[in-house]
C-alpha cells in the first residue's frame, strides 16, 4: 500500500541538500546520450516488426466538403496495396494535452486542408506512398470557409476576461501611456523525429509503438479513439526525438495505424513525412496581442492592459493562453485583460514550446521597452521599479521568486551598463543594438507515479511511463535515486515510456522533471524509511553513500542490510493546497546583442545571455540545455520562423525545413546562461521548478528591443524579417 | 516515388544514346530525388551519369577553366584556381544549400536545379510549369520567394541557383552533347529560357543533351569580385535578393562593371544598360541609384514579394559601394 503525497504543506526540511552522493545539480551526461549519437536508440519508426505493412495518409486538399475518394478501387488494385482506409474513427485532428479521451473524429469531412482523411497500406512504404498520392480525393459542396481570423466568426472568451480597477482612467491621467498592438505569426514544432507509429495486435489487445510525451493520457486517448478499453492498450515511447507539444496527444496515425493493422491483419507502421507534420500536427496560434501601459513620471505602473486574439478550430477548447504571465509579472493597481477566440479552418492549434508565453510574455516585453523608450528609463530599471510586492490580483504571496537578482546579475553579466543609445553605435555597415527582456512561467506540480526497486547488489531500478523527449528525463531520475539511496549513478536503472509501468505525469508544461522527479524522490525516501526501520534507526540519522549505510558510527554495506529481499517502493504525488496558497512560477532575463545591415535590413545576433532562477536546479547541464534551446527558439521567433498560410484556402505554405525557417548554427551565436540557486519549499518536496520553457517566455523581445536600439525601428508584427525592417530605415 | 527504370551511363555517348528513348539523367539528385518523392517529377527512366569521366577541372588554352559537369559543388568551391581568379564563383557556391548537399551537388546539375516555388512542389494547388495550363497558384498566393522581373502571365519562378548567378556575371558558357553526337556551347543567358506562354520549359536543351563542361572565360584583371546574398537566415535559404559583382576603377572612373542578379527572375538576371551605365563614370550613390533605377524599372511586385524591389536597390548600392570603396581609397 502506497499512500498518495499530496503537496499541502511547504517542504522545509531540503532533505536532498542533506545527501552526500553528489549527484542531484551535477551537470552529468544523459546516459542514454551514446545509444542516441550512434544510432542505437531505437525511435518508433525504427523497431523491426516481423510481417509489418506500410501506411501512408492521404490529404484533404481543401478547407471545406464532403471527402470523396473518387478512385478508391484502382488505387486498392494498385501493386502491394492491402488496403484503402477511411474509417469513421480516423482523427481530424490531435487530441490536446491531457484531453484523455478522443478529439474529433471522422474523416467524411474536411475542415481544414491538409487534414489526414484515409489511409493507403501496403507492402512497402515506397509502394504505400505512390498509393497515397494517386488517392483522387474530391470535396463536393464544400463553403466558403473563414481561414484568416480577419474574416472569421470570433467568440469571446469571458472566463480569461479580468477587470480590476480602472484602466482608461489610469491611461488618461498617467504620465506615460504604451497602446500598442503587436502581432506573431502561428509557429510549427516540427520535431526532428516525425510523427510515427508501429500499431501490433495481439488478439484484443493492442501495443502502439509510438512518439509521444505523456502516455497514461496518450493510451486513454488512443482507446477512445478505436472504442476499446484502455487495459486493451500498450504504448511504448522509450525514446523521443523531440515534441514541443506537437506530441502531447494523440494524433491520427497512431489511430490510423491501430485501424489498418486490425484491417489488414499484420503489424502497420504509419510514419507521417515532414509536410504532414506542418499540415496535420499543431500549430501555435497566430495572435493579434494590444498591451496597454500607463505608468507615473518615475516609471510605477499604475495600470496595464492586455487584449488577444487568437485561432483554433471549429469545436476545440484550446486558446492559446498568452495572458498567463501578465496576470502576476508586473505591478499596477489597474488591470484589464481580455481574450477572443477566431474560429478559423486552418490545422489545429494546441501546445507549441511554451503555449502562453511563448508569445505573451514575449509582446508584454516589447510594449515594457517602448515604455522605458518613452520615459528615458533604464529597461532593466523600469522592471525593477514594477515588482509587485504579491500577487496584484490574488494577493497571494510568491513562493520563491528571485526576478530582481536575474534582472541584476543577467546585467552585469552581459555589460549592460556598456548600452548604446538609440542609432548610436555603427561598425561599417552594421548598426549595433543591445536589448533585454524579462522571463516568466508558471510553474506546475502534475500527478506522478514513479516504483523505485533497491536490490542487495546495490543497484537501483527507476520504473514509469514518464518520457524523455530529449530533455534528460533519464538523468535526472536516476540522479534524484541515486543521491537519495546512496548510489553512484551508473548503479541506478532508469526505465520509461512504457505504459505497463506507474504512470507519470508526462513530459509537457515544464512539470516533467520536477514531478516525475518528486515521485522518484518519494519511492526513494519511502525505501530510506524502511532501511532506517530493519537498522532501528532514525532516517534522518541515515548516510547513504556508494551502496553503504552509515549511523550510529558504523558503517553497513547494502547486501548487508537487505540479506536477499529487494526493497520496493512506490512514489505517488499529487498537487495540494501550496498550488493555491501561493503564487509559484520561474523568472529570468535575457540580454542581446544584435547587428543590423543597415543596406539590408538582415538582423544577425551577436550575442546572448540568460539568467533564470528555478527552484533547485536537478542537472545543470540539462536545465542549461534547455534554456539555450529555449534562446534558440527565442532567436526563431524573433527573426525567421513563421508558418505562411495561403490566403485563399488557408493551407500551409511553407511546409517544408527549408523555408519554414528555424534558426540554422549560422544564425545561433554565443549564447550564455547562468542558472541562480534557489529552493521553492511551496513547489514539491525537492524544491524544484520547471525549467524546460522559461528560456523562450520573453526571449524574443530582447531581440527585437535590440533591433530597436540598432536602428530606431520597432517592429511590432513577429517575425522581424528584413522587409519589415528595411521599411522602417 | 513512382516505379521508374535506372540504368548507369559508361560514356557520355552512351548516356545521350540511353537518353534517345527518353530519360531523365540523375547526377546529385539533390533536387530530382527530392521531387520525385513528391511525383512532381515522375521519369519513367533515369540514366545514371555519374561514373562518367566529368569531374575534372582543366585550365584551357586561353587561361580560362574548363569544369566537368560532375565537378560537385564543394570541390569547386574550394579549388585554389577559382579562389584566387575567381572568387565570385566559390563565394557564390559557398553561398548555398549546406556542407551536405554541396558534396552531392554537381556543376551540371546545379544549372538545372528547379524552382522553388512552393505551389510547384503542391500537386494540390494549380502550377502551369508542373502542369502546362492549370494555372499559377503563386501570384495571388505566398509569394515572398518568387520573382519581380522576367515573370509572365502563367508563372512567377525564380531560378534559385546562387553558382548560376556567379557563372553568368563570369560570362561562363556550357558545353553539351546531343544525342546525335553533336555538341554545342551555350551562354547562361542563352540556355535558360523565360517563362512566357510556356513556363514548363526552363531551357534550350533537347531531350537528351547532356551538360558535359561549364567553361569559364580568362580571369578578368584589375577588378573587385563579391557575391552577395540576402536571405531570411544566415545560412541554407535561398535568396531573397543576390547580387554578383565585377568592378574595376582606373583613375577613380569606374573601368569594368558586371552584374548579375539572383533571387528576382526566372534566370540569373543580368542588364546590360546597368553596366554600361556605370562604365566610365565616377563612383556616387547617385551613380548607384541610377544603376537601379534601370535595373528596376520593369520590376512587378505580386504582394509578399514587393519587398525585394527596395531590397535588390538598397542591395545593389550597397555592393556597388563595397566593390568601388576599397580600390578608391
Amino acid at each position: 500500500m502506497t499512500e498518495v503525497f499530496k503537496m499541502d504543506a511547504p517542504a522545509t526540511d531540503r532533505r536532498l541538500d542533506d545527501m552526500v552522493q553528489g549527484l542531484v545539480g551535477a551537470p552529468l551526461d544523459r546516459p542514454e546520450g551514446p545509444l542516441k549519437v550512434t544510432g542505437q536508440a531505437t525511435y518508433a519508426n525504427e523497431w523491426q516488426v516481423e510481417n509489418m505493412a506500410h501506411g501512408v495518409m492521404v490529404r484533404a486538399p481543401g478547407p471545406s466538403g464532403r471527402v470523396v475518394l473518387s478512385n478508391r478501387d484502382d488505387v486498392a488494385a494498385m501493386p502491394g496495396v492491402l488496403a484503402v482506409i477511411q474509417d469513421e474513427r480516423l482523427l481530424r485532428n490531435p487530441a490536446q494535452g491531457k484531453a484523455n479521451e478522443a478529439p474529433v473524429q471522422g474523416p467524411h469531412h474536411a475542415a481544414y486542408m491538409g487534414q489526414l482523411i484515409a489511409v493507403v497500406v501496403a507492402e512497402t512504404f515506397e509502394q504505400a506512398r505512390h498509393a497515397a498520392q494517386s488517392v483522387k480525393v474530391t470535396l463536393e459542396n464544400a463553403e466558403v470557409v473563414a481561414v484568416t481570423s480577419d474574416t472569421a466568426a470570433v467568440e469571446p472568451q469571458e472566463s480569461k476576461t479580468l477587470d480590476q480597477g480602472d484602466l482608461e482612467t489610469a491611461m488618461r491621467e498617467a504620465a506615460h501611456t504604451v497602446d500598442a498592438t503587436y502581432t506573431t505569426p502561428s509557429h510549427s514544432s516540427t520535431p526532428m523525429e516525425p510523427h510515427a507509429s508501429i500499431a501490433t495486435w495481439e488478439g484484443e489487445d493492442l501495443i502502439l509503438r509510438g512518439s509521444y510525451q505523456m502516455l497514461k493520457y496518450n493510451r486513454n486517448e488512443l482507446a477512445d479513439s478505436l472504442g476499446i478499453h484502455p487495459d486493451r492498450v500498450r504504448m511504448l515511447a522509450p525514446y523521443v526525438g523531440g515534441g514541443f507539444g506537437s506530441k502531447l496527444g494523440i494524433a491520427p496515425e497512431a489511430v490510423a495505424a491501430a485501424i489498418a493493422a486490425r484491417e489488414v491483419g499484420r503489424p502497420v507502421s504509419v510514419a507521417l513525412h515532414r509536410q504532414q507534420v506542418y499540415e496535420a500536427t499543431m500549430r501555435r496560434s497566430d495572435t493579434r496581442q494590444r498591451i496597454r501601459l500607463a505608468a507615473d513620471a518615475e516609471g510605477r505602473l499604475i495600470g496595464l492592459g492586455h487584449d488577444a486574439l487568437v485561432s483554433n478550430l471549429p469545436g476545440e477548447t484550446f486558446a492559446e493562453p498568452v495572458l498567463q504571465a501578465s496576470h502576476f509579472l508586473y505591478a499596477g493597481a489597474n488591470r484589464k485583460m481580455s481574450m477572443d477566440l477566431a474560429r478559423v479552418h486552418r490545422l489545429c492549434c494546441g501546445s507549441v514550446r511554451a503555449p502562453g508565453e511563448a508569445v505573451g510574455v514575449t509582446v508584454f516585453e516589447s510594449a515594457m521597452d517602448e515604455l522605458a523608450q518613452q520615459i528615458g528609463m533604464d529597461p532593466v530599471e523600469l522592471r525593477r521599479r514594477n515588482i509587485p510586492d504579491k500577487d496584484p490580483e490574488s494577493g497571494k504571496p510568491f513562493s520563491s521568486r528571485r526576478f530582481e537578482d536575474a534582472l541584476d546579475s543577467g546585467a552585469k553579466i552581459f555589460g549592460w551598463a556598456d548600452r548604446p543609445g538609440v542609432k548610436e553605435r555603427r561598425e561599417g555597415e552594421w548598426l549595433i543594438g543591445y536589448g533585454m527582456a524579462s522571463a516568466a512561467r508558471v510553474n506546475v506540480l502534475m500527478e506522478s507515479q514513479a516504483r523505485v526497486t533497491l536490490t542487495p547488489q546495490g543497484t537501483a531500478r527507476v520504473e514509469t511511463d514518464m518520457t524523455d523527449i530529449g530533455t534528460g528525463t533519464y538523468a535526472i531520475l536516476g540522479q534524484i535515486a541515486g543521491d537519495m539511496l546512496g548510489l553512484p549513478r551508473d548503479a541506478v536503472e532508469v526505465v520509461l515510456g512504457d505504459t505497463s509501468l506507474p504512470p507519470a505525469a508526462g513530459s509537457g508544461g515544464s512539470w516533467g522533471a520536477s514531478s516525475s522527479g518528486t515521485s522518484v524522490y518519494l519511492a526513494c525516501q519511502a525505501i530510506r524509511q524502511q532501511l532506517a526501520e530493519r537498522l532501528e534507526v532514525s532516517e534522518n540519522d541515515l548516510t547513504l553513500k556508494d551502496g553503504r549505510a552509515t549511523f550510529d558510527n558504523q558503517t553497513r554495506g547494502l547486501a548487508d542490510i537487505l540479506q536477499n529481499d529487494e526493497i520496493v517502493k512506490l512514489g505517488h504525488v499529487e498537487a495540494g493546497e501550496t498550488s493555491e496558497a501561493v503564487r509559484q512560477a520561474t523568472f529570468g532575463a535575457y540580454f542581446a546583442e544584435v547587428a543590423v545591415h543597415a543596406a539590408t535590413g538582415e538582423t544577425r545576433v551577436r550575442r546572448m545571455h540568460g539568467t533564470f532562477a528555478a527552484g533547485r536546479i536537478l542537472n545543470a547541464k540539462t536545465a542549461r540545455s534547455q534554456c539555450l534551446g529555449g534562446m534558440t527558439f527565442g532567436i526563431g521567433m524573433a527573426l525567421t520562423e513563421e508558418l505562411a498560410f495561403d490566403p485563399r484556402d488557408g493551407h500551409v505554405a511553407n511546409h517544408n525545413l527549408a523555408e519554414y525557417h528555424i534558426p540554422v548554427n549560422a544564425d545561433v551565436p554565443q549564447l550564455t546562461v547562468e542558472l541562480l540557486e534557489e529552493r521553492d519549499d511551496w513547489a514539491n518536496p525537492m524544491q524544484a521548478k520547471g525549467i524546460g520553457e522559461l528560456g523562450i517566455c520573453g526571449a524574443g523581445a530582447a531581440i527585437l528591443n535590440a533591433i530597436y536600439n540598432a536602428t530606431g525601428v520597432r517592429v511590432r508584427d513577429y517575425p522581424a524579417t528584413l522587409d519589415k525592417v528595411i521599411a522602417g530605415m | 516515388m513512382r516505379p521508374f527504370d535506372y540504368s548507369r551511363a559508361s560514356s557520355t555517348a552512351d548516356a545521350a544514346q540511353q537518353a534517345a528513348g527518353g530519360g531523365t539523367f540523375i547526377a546529385g539528385g539533390t533536387n530530382l530525388l527530392d521531387l520525385m518523392k513528391l511525383e512532381v517529377m515522375a521519369p519513367d527512366k533515369l540514366i545514371d551519369i555519374n561514373r562518367l569521366d566529368l569531374s575534372q577541372i582543366e585550365e584551357t588554352s586561353d587561361g580560362g577553366l574548363r569544369i566537368g559537369a560532375l565537378v560537385s559543388n564543394s570541390d569547386l568551391a574550394n579549388d585554389t584556381r577559382v579562389r584566387r581568379d575567381w572568387p565570385v564563383l566559390s563565394r557564390a557556391l559557398l553561398a548555398g544549400a549546406s556542407g551536405q548537399l554541396r558534396n552531392k551537388a554537381t556543376t551540371g546539375g546545379n544549372l538545372l536545379q528547379r524552382t522553388r516555388c512552393l505551389y510547384f512542389y503542391d500537386r494540390a494547388t494549380p502550377c502551369n510549369k508542373r502542369d502546362p495550363g492549370s494555372g499559377c497558384a503563386a501570384r495571388e498566393g505566398f509569394n515572398r520567394i518568387l520573382a519581380v522581373l522576367g515573370t509572365s502571365e502563367h508563372c512567377i519562378a525564380t531560378h534559385p541557383s546562387d553558382m548560376a548567378v556567379a557563372m553568368r556575371v563570369l560570362d561562363a558558357e556550357v558545353e553539351t552533347l546531343k544525342q546525335d553526337g553533336e555538341t554545342r556551347r551555350l551562354t547562361l543567358d542563352a540556355l535558360y529560357l523565360l517563362p512566357g506562354d510556356h513556363p514548363e520549359r526552363e531551357t534550350v536543351l533537347e531531350p537528351g543533351e547532356l551538360i558535359t563542361a561549364v567553361v569559364l572565360p580568362a580571369p578578368i584583371k584589375d577588378a573587385q569580385q563579391t557575391y552577395r546574398k540576402v536571405r531570411d537566415r544566415a545560412s541554407y535559404a535561398f535568396a531573397l535578393v543576390s547580387v554578383a559583382g565585377i568592378v574595376g576603377l582606373k583613375d577613380g572612373r569606374i573601368s569594368h562593371a558586371d552584374l548579375a542578379f539572383g533571387g528576382l527572375a526566372p534566370k540569373p538576371w543580368r542588364n546590360a544598360e546597368v553596366e554600361e551605365l556605370l562604365i566610365g563614370e565616377t563612383p556616387s550613390e547617385t551613380l548607384f541609384d541610377k544603376a537601379a533605377d534601370i535595373l528596376l524599372a520593369e520590376a512587378q511586385g505580386y504582394g509578399a514579394n514587393d519587398f525585394k524591389i527596395p531590397l535588390a536597390r538598397r542591395t545593389l548600392v550597397s555592393v556597388l559601394n563595397e566593390l568601388t570603396k576599397e580600390a578608391s581609397a
